[in-house]
């Protein structure tokens, strides 16, 4: 059969026959991915009202350094150039950054939305030129492993700060068990970056995806179908845990500046 | 009756204009079905193909309003008939002749990958014992119909024509079930890195979002087999244990 060489032409930047809103989902993306990164790195520069009663901003935890109570090590250490700015977030706000950043679910999402690589499917590129993470740099994406190995003791650190999110000082000093609504924006923070965690395709591959035969492991087979069930939702999740991270940081930030009220629930 | 206008793209090896057909169309048609009606009436030589009409055989791929899809499964109750349908062939592949395209390129990417080798028989009969519980990640791979959307979605072959270098999102579903499979032998990961360029694949899920099986592309197939080329090529510390130990994996 005689048949022609050549597909039809490549679509244009921007040229689809789609006739849906493609354009929502990558807009959307932008937005809220941009406004994250601006915030948050605004946030982390600030230095300041990242604590209020028992509770730290989880862009500030673990404070290694810093004026806070909840410091590990004391104040600013003495050997920080004078130059550079200091602020407790500077020296920990990388890990989760890079855990993220190198998340394929994002990778995936701000391709399209940042780098229109393609910018939806089925809709034209920029440019014909295409490298993905097959070369340098984004071959350093297969880093993301170890971003993982330092997300999860991070975990165990904010689980530290919830406890002490339980026990509220009074004027006299005296502590007590208690839950404000802090409390509960903490909880729920620890409840989705735990369940982003652990949905994470690299810890679902190192738990049990990289072996053939789980049916001889009972319990690595079970480890692999929970993560594998949180790794179903992990786009969700997702976003759920990056707006609830953000959202933990502008309350803690807003009562410590008395723009907002922290309810005590008991 | 109401009727619907599909405007479809007609010519031969490329150079071809979308024209407009309008048909009567009724309640639980598919796409299938009106273009069978303009064929019937009105271009008796519009070429297609079709084979089974249960979303089973995977010939009648094409883009439809510009998303690929199977024109068997595409129900007129899902698309705005207030406004012309659009129906045109799958870009990613040499066209032939109106909604027709050359797969064939696919048929000799699947040659390239190394086939299923299994392990000695079990039993002195000749066969295997494997579990249920084993089998049930490659059996959603196993589902693939090489409708070939995928391939056409998929924009490393869409927009930027790799063939050479990369294989493709089914043919990356067809290694993972190949390399996950229990009883198999063979390793493909460094073929996966290097000819079949998995690395390539930026993960953008398109190739999902068109499989009409629902076979989780990206994040069952092609992620598990980018972190096992990870701990090949990209994991310094397996490395160095590798390397300790004296062994290749
Ligand atoms: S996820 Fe990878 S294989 Fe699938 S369409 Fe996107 S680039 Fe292609
Ligand atoms: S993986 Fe899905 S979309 Fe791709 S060829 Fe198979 S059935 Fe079609
Ligand atoms: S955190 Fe998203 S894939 Fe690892
Ligand atoms: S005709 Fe067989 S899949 Fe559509």
């Amino acid at each position: 059969m005689a048949h022609a060489p050549l597909p039809l032409a490549p679509r244009k930047f921007l040229e689809t026959a789609r006739t849906d809103a493609w354009w929502l989902q990558p807009a959307v993306t932008f937005l809220v991915l941009a406004t994250f990164v601006v915030y948050s790195t605004w946030a982390a520069f600030q230095g300041n009202h990242y604590t209020f009663g028992p509770y730290l901003s989880p862009f500030y935890s673990p404070e290694l350094f810093g004026d806070s109570p909840h410091a590990w090590f004391g104040p600013k250490p003495g050997w920080w150039p004078g130059i550079m700015p200091f602020s407790p977030a500077l020296l920990i706000l990388w890990a989760p950054g890079g855990f993220r950043f190198t998340c394929y679910y994002y990778r995936g999402s701000y391709y399209k939305a940042m780098w229109a690589d393609p910018i939806n499917c089925s809709v034209g590129e920029p440019r014909s030129s295409y490298l993905g993470e097959r070369f340098f740099p984004l071959v350093f994406q297969n880093i993301h492993r170890y971003f993982l190995y330092i997300a999860i003791p991070f975990l165990f650190v904010l689980a530290y700060d919830l406890y002490g999110a339980f026990w509220f000082t009074d004027a006299s000093g005296h502590t007590a068990f208690g839950m404000g609504v802090g409390t509960v924006i903490l909880t729920a923070n620890l409840i989705l970056l735990s369940s982003y965690t652990f949905g994470c395709h690299s810890f679902r591959h190192l738990i049990g995806g990289i072996l053939d035969r789980l049916s001889d492991r009972p319990l690595r087979k079970k480890a692999y179908d929970c993560a594998s069930c949180l790794n179903g939702y992990h786009e969700r999740i997702a976003w759920a845990s990056l707006v609830m991270v953000g959202f933990s940081d502008v309350y803690i930030r807003l009562c410590s500046m008395g723009v907002w009220t922290d309810w005590r629930l008991f | 009756m109401s009727t619907a206008t599909f405007r479809i793209y007609r010519g031969a090896q490329g150079g071809g204009e979308m024209k407009d057909y309008t048909t009567e169309v009724s309640e639980g048609m598919v796409v299938l079905d009106a273009l069978h009606g303009i064929q019937a009436d009105q271009a008796n030589d519009l070429a297609m193909r079709w084979n089974c009409k249960a979303g089973k055989c995977g010939s009648c791929s094409a883009e439809i309003n510009g998303k690929p899809r199977l024109m068997c499964m595409t129900r007129l109750n899902e698309l705005d008939l207030d406004k012309p349908v659009t129906v045109e062939p799958m870009r990613t592949f040499p066209h032939v002749r109106d909604l027709v395209t050359d797969v064939s390129w696919n048929y000799r990417v699947k040659k390239k990958i190394k086939p299923f080798t299994p392990r000695t028989p079990d039993a002195p009969d000749g066969t295997w014992r494997m579990q249920q519980a084993d089998v049930d990640r490659v059996q959603e791979f196993r589902k693939c119909i090489e409708c070939f959307l995928c391939q056409d979605v998929c924009h490393v072959l869409r927009d930027h024509h790799k063939e050479e270098s990369f294989i493709g999102p089914r043919f990356l579903v067809y290694a993972a079930a190949l390399e996950m499979h229990p009883l198999d032998t063979l390793d493909r990961t460094e073929e996966l890195k290097e000819a079949h360029g998995i690395g390539y694949c930026n993960i953008t899920k398109c190739c999902t979002k068109v499989c009409p099986e629902g076979i989780h592309i990206t994040d069952n197939a092609i992620i598990p087999l980018k972190e096992r080329v990870a701990d090949q090529f990209y994991d310094p510390v397996k490395a160095l244990v590798r390397l300790v130990r004296g062994k290749k994996a």
